[in-house]
């Protein structure tokens, strides 16, 4: 059994910080991450990183800005605390030599971004995620902090307490990808997830292949509450066969999107007869779908944006590396032809509920970066917010793991205080663990329902709450799980499975929603999850498994799929980048609160949390989100 | 997404490996019709209708595997897949595994030539997999791991030596003088960051340390990428003159800098464009500066 006293789980942009965090407090602190970090998904970033720096510019100002892009669903304090910390955040990244671009003077550039009233965007060419990613990595060497790569986390050693508020996190178990070894990590202290995204529920996203959303899967079954996971960004310029983004810069440059017809029609159809193109992400992405949907698509899939007409000299200027991409990944020339462009999942807004320390209702669990939810952008993300996201709460989630006292949160976690239950919403199947009448094999192959109570109660032996002992026995269960995936040699493989569940949600519970596609998701996703339970991975070997690890992953992306769905159906308002065919408005009397899931061992509850909209010294009104 | 119906039928000829078809399945249930759809829809290729022969082309590629039956004795598999306009390398070896053969195995991540992932040995070069069209390529599309480096399984590679290099060269940012306060940037004047801009841009993906000869015959060799990243923190003005002196003798030993003899591969296959051996000869002239200095 390895042994530290903080255990990071990611190395992107959320968990460097942290890791680096929790070392300058002292503490003995291990990254463990499947990916190397520096191969992490925050080194796609392109835009940059939102920071009140300048004269004329301030946190409230940034804070204001983020509320309002949030649609009022945001918590004031985590929105306070992101602009507050993210100067000092970002110029401690300069500090650590991270190449920004430079104003003559010598300090580093910003630019406007959508939805910011000031122009605070701080940016490293169109490479900022890059940058960050490796300056923080060159930190972490320079440190010296281990780092376990390619290890997969496969699931979190916590105790067996009947209330998830009770239990307790004390560390991880592993797969060694590279050898097949599955060992325990123990954390003295805590363990923070940093996990990133999980736009593979999507057959189409910005996402990397490893963005399978594993951190908050794992918490979910722990016993953590998932929270506003319907909201889901989707970004309007990305490329058909790859799902590769083309930024908004494009547009911003006077980039043109027609139809098949040859049509504007962001003006045409009257769309966004103000801003056309420049509308905000979601209208812009709800337009090239309407007009797919009114056979008015190219190849009955995409839309063209074309940029030719800014000239050659113009492209190769300010846009070069968009010809990079639109030839790479592509195979267009974008000097000659209008580039394929389609709306792909991008950002998921929600995820781990935590408090502004990064803490969730289970002692010693963390997460921070993307796959937590403070909630700072509420039901829609704004460029440039999530850089800063990963920094200023990886930051305090490593520091008060390593036991630095950042004084008591304002944000309350887990099913206790001013909370609703939701016991009307009519499902068309049961959703969760497929029913207990199942054979014990496939139990078995499901991981178990990994609420940490199963094998105890089973034997009838009492609940496991002791550190050390809690870590073994959920090694045991991971060997017998994984055991169990390798030795059986029939059965369905996860391929197919996962494509049928990207399928359904690309289908269904995409940028347009409504009552029938999202009940239609919901019986997808539990037919998919009955197969799941006869899963089988091909590949006998113990070396560098990926069919195994892409199968266990799968596992996550039907919890996460449903989550989101189950989120979807609930909420019967439009909102952010939620959108209900159905229900056109918002609606502030009833939904000025957050969706909660509990997975409550297999039978997920639904449940609810009003948002916090009182700030340090104001309370911010909910206005009408137009610009 | 889309609801079209294909609507040329012809088949992909397969050559070893041919998609299944399911032909055990019980009933048809929703899954199963959807996956059937897929399925058809794979089958036929979507774009300009093109003759039978062209629609699909041979993928071969490397496989082994220590401890597998059968693959422990290195080996080429061929793959017949669909051509598809846009359709990259990752692409093809993602659809040879998920339709024919999910044991094949090999690195991948971003999709976009941004997390350094998939270099490989494509058609005899050092390539993106993500970043390199079909298109561009002469079939039948030949793709094996990363010369020089031990292979792990398939197309991977151990990468351990490599960032053992790397980590080599103390990369990491060390300026002469303290933070210059709260909230205070370092001041760094565009030029200087347009010097160093091109050697920043390193993915650490290891196709220039596998295509470089010296690198192959001297395992101590830092190696283009660590120089490179050498290079960025030497000419970074905000590290300061002493800095760039240590750095410069760091540079400036036997398995440094004046290994390189100039052949220009690394340069020739970084995806990332970087000049490498433009950077190396740089450093060995400051170095020779420097010494001369010191005389
Ligand atoms: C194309 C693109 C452009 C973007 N541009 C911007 C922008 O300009 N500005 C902005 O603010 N935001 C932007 N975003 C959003 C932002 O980049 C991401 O939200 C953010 O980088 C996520 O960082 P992270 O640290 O949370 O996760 P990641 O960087 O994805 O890292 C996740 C880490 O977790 C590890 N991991 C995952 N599962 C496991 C497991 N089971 N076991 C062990 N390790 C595991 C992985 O190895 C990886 O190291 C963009 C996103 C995309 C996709
Ligand atoms: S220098 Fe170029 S080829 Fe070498 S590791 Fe970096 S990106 Fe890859
Ligand atoms: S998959 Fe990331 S570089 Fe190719």
């Amino acid at each position: 059994m390895h042994e530290h006293d903080v255990l990071v789980i990611g190395g992107g942009g959320a968990g460097l910080r942290a890791a680096i965090a929790a070392h300058e407090e002292g503490a003995d602190v291990a990254i463990v991450t499947k990916l190397h970090p520096v191969r992490s998904h925050t080194g796609a970033a392109e835009g940059g990183i939102n920071a009140a720096l300048r004269e004329g510019d301030d946190w409230e100002l940034h804070a204001y800005d983020t509320m309002k892009g949030s649609d009022y669903l945001g918590d004031a304090p985590a929105i306070e605390t992101l602009a507050q910390d993210s100067p000092e955040e970002t110029v401690q990244l300069e500090n650590w030599g991270m190449p920004f671009s430079r104003e003559d003077d010598g300090t580093v550039s910003q630019r406007p971004f959508g939805g910011l009233s000031f122009a605070r965007t701080t940016y490293a060419g169109a490479e900022t995620g890059h940058h960050m990613l490796h300056t923080m990595y060159e930190q972490v060497v320079k440190r010296g902090i281990q780092v376990y790569d390619e290890w997969y986390v496969s699931d979190l050693a916590v105790t067996d307490h009947d209330d998830p508020s009770d239990r307790e996190c004390h560390g991880v178990i592993a797969y060694d990808i590279k050898t097949g070894q599955i060992e325990g990590f123990k954390a003295r202290n805590g363990v923070i997830l940093a996990t990133g995204g999980l736009g593979q529920v999507y057959d189409h996203t910005t996402n990397a292949v490893a963005n399978t959303g594993d951190g908050p899967a794992m918490a979910y079954r722990a016993g953590v509450p998932l929270e506003d996971m319907e909201f889901v960004q989707f970004h309007p310029t990305t490329l058909p066969s790859t799902g590769v983004l083309i930024s908004e810069g494009v547009r911003g440059e006077g980039g043109i999107l027609y139809n098949s017809e040859g049509e504007r029609f962001m003006f045409e159809y009257g769309y966004a007869n103000n801003d056309g193109e420049l509308a905000s992400r979601d209208v812009v992405s709800r337009a090239e779908l309407t007009e797919v949907n009114n056979g008015r698509g190219v190849e009955d899939e995409y839309v063209y944006l074309d940029m030719r007409h800014l000239g050659e000299e113009r492209i190769t200027d300010r846009l070069e590396n968009i010809l990079h991409l639109a030839r790479d990944f592509e195979g267009v020339d974008g000097l000659e032809e209008p580039m394929p462009v389609k709306p792909g999942q991008h950002y998921e807004m929600g995820g781990i509920e935590t408090d502004e320390n990064g803490l969730t209702c289970i002692d010693g669990l963390y997460a921070a970066g993307e796959c937590a939810c403070v909630s700072v952008h509420g039901s829609n993300r704004l460029g440039g917010n999530a850089l800063p996201e990963l920094i200023v709460f990886g930051a305090r989630a490593g520091r008060h793991a390593a036991g630095s006292d950042l004084g008591e949160a304002e944000i309350t976690t887990g099913r206790t205080g001013e909370i609703e239950e939701e016991d009307g919403l009519d499902t068309p199947v049961e959703p969760g663990a497929v029913s207990a009448s199942t054979e014990e094999d496939d139990a078995v192959a499901d991981g178990g329902n990994a609420g940490g109570d199963d094998d105890a109660v089973a034997d009838g032996g009492a609940a496991v709450v002791e550190p050390d002992e809690t870590v073994r026995r959920a090694v045991e269960r991971e060997r017998t799980r994984i055991e169990h995936l390798l030795e059986k040699d029939t059965g369905v493989q996860h391929a197919s499975l996962r494509a049928d569940l990207q399928e359904s949600m690309t289908e269904n519970v995409n940028v347009f929603r409504n009552e029938e596609g999202l009940k239609q998701a919901l019986e997808d996703i539990q037919e998919v999850r009955e197969a799941y339970q006869d899963v089988y991975v091909s590949d006998p070997s113990r070396t560098f498994n990926t069919d195994l690890i892409h199968t266990i992953e799968t596992r996550n992306l039907i919890d996460l799929a449903e989550a989101i769905t189950l989120g979807a159906l609930a909420r019967d308002e439009f909102r952010g980048a939620h959108w209900r065919q159905e229900h056109q408005e918002r609606k502030d009397d009833e939904w000025l609160k957050h969706t909660m899931l509990s997975w409550n061992e297999g039978t997920p509850e639904l449940w609810y949390k009003p948002t916090i909209l009182e700030g340090e010294d104001k309370t911010y009104e909910p206005k009408e989100r137009s610009y | 997404m889309s609801t079209q119906v294909p609507k040329e039928d012809e088949r992909t000829e397969s050559v070893e490996h041919e998609a299944e078809d399911s032909a055990e399945q019980p009933e048809a249930s929703h899954g199963d019709r959807r996956r059937a759809d897929r399925d058809a829809k794979r089958q036929s290729v979507s774009g300009a209708p093109a003759e039978p022969e062209q629609d699909a082309f041979r993928l071969k590629v490397f496989r082994y595997d220590p401890e597998v039956e059968g693959k422990m004795e290195p080996r080429f598999d061929d793959f017949s897949v669909p051509r598809e306009k846009g359709m990259t390398v990752l692409d093809a070896l993602i659809y040879a595994r998920d339709t024919y053969d999910t044991t094949l195995t090999f690195r991948h991540s971003c999709r976009q030539a941004v997390c350094g992932s998939d270099a490989l040995f494509i058609n005899g070069r050092q390539r993106l997999g993500c970043q390199t069209q079909i298109s561009d390529l002469d079939k039948p599309v030949r793709v094996e791991p990363l010369p020089h480096q031990d292979v792990v399984k398939d197309l991977v590679v151990d990468m351990e030596h490599f960032y053992d290099q790397m980590h080599a060269v103390e990369p990491f940012f060390q300026p002469d003088e303290e933070s210059p306060g709260d909230l205070e940037e370092y001041r760094q004047s565009p030029e200087n960051r347009e010097e160093i801009k091109m050697s920043t841009r390193c993915i650490w993906c290891g196709a220039c340390m596998s295509s470089c000869n010296i690198a192959a015959g001297d395992n101590q060799y830092l190696g283009p990428a660590a120089i490179n990243k050498a290079y960025r923190f030497a000419m970074d003005e905000r590290e300061g003159e002493n800095m760039k002196e240590h750095r410069l003798n760091v540079m400036d030993q036997e398995h440094g800098v004046w290994r390189c003899q100039t052949q220009f591969s690394c340069t020739n296959v970084c995806p990332k464009d970087i000049p490498l051996t433009e950077h190396i000869q740089e450093l060995k002239r400051e170095a020779v500066k420097q010494n001369l200095k010191f005389w």
